[in-house]
């Protein structure tokens, strides 16, 4: 189980700025654990945004996105009260959707 | 002899091209499959290869933010955005990272092409903002940051 991400979505005219803060580990592949031994790769893959349902926009990521990946943008149209969803998959298949409303 | 990596690549690419053209409905609007050519990529040639895109250009209606100097290459804070209307994808590279793709945003009508994240950093390296327009063009904008501390070691 992951733990849940941090999203703030503040609306500012006609659009509305999202801050998303995930919590994964973003493990590169590259690096070696303390035997020596290369520690598998484990990271976002996609990410996906929905405003009141319908998706606006959507990312794919290596891994070269820090871990504890930070993501920021604006949506335009979105009002106060309104729904953000944020939907992340990683490599290894795992998903976590978590909503936020604009304020 | 073709090896399965190959193999892979090509499908990738062939998948990327079939998207571009618009042979796969719906596959810019459902969640695109993960192209793992283009995040295989080392270099410029390879990835705009990956993503059948044209070769880029330089154009200052790209803007890329980030720090001059990153103290911790683990975290990055870096930007990517552009002005200009018709921008389909953008994309966030670093040139001496073992892979120098390290995320792509498509762009709906409904969000701005604007975008920000932190992404690490191995050594000092130019980092791009690239504009994937809807008319084919590719244009970017490129920036220095220098790294005191990397972020790909233990």
């Amino acid at each position: 189980m992951s733990d849940p991400m941090r999203i703030r979505a503040q609306s500012a005219g006609d659009k509305a700025t999202v801050r998303v803060l995930m919590s994964h580990e973003m493990e590169t592949g590259l690096r070696k654990d303390g035997a020596g031994k290369i520690i598998p790769a484990w990271f976002i893959q996609e990410v996906a945004a929905q405003l009141n349902g319908k998706t606006v926009m959507t990312a794919q990521w290596g891994p070269a996105v820090s871990k504890n990946p930070f993501l920021q943008f604006s949506v335009k149209g979105a009002k106060a009260g309104d729904k953000i969803a944020i939907t992340w998959t990683d490599n290894k298949g795992d998903k976590r959707t978590d909503e936020a409303t604009v304020s | 002899m073709t090896t399965r990596r190959q193999m892979i690549f090509r499908s990738a690419q062939l998948g990327a091209m079939l998207a571009t053209l618009g042979f796969l409905p719906g596959a810019a609007q459902a969640q695109a499959a993960y192209n793992a050519a283009a995040f295989e990529a080392k270099n410029m040639a390879e990835l705009m290869k990956a993503l059948g895109a044209s070769a880029p250009t330089e154009s200052k209606d790209v803007t890329i933010t980030g720090p001059d100097i990153a103290e911790n290459g683990a975290v990055v804070p870096i930007g990517a955005s552009t002005a200009l209307p018709g921008a389909k994808r953008m994309l966030l590279l670093v040139e001496k990272n073992p892979s120098i793709l390290s995320a792509v945003f498509d762009v709906s009508d409904a969000v701005d092409a604007n975008f920000s994240t932190r992404v690490k950093m191995g050594q000092s390296s130019n980092v791009f903002a690239v504009a994937l327009m809807a008319d084919g063009k590719v244009l970017y904008a490129v920036k220095e940051i220098k790294v005191t501390l990397g972020g790909c070691g233990g």
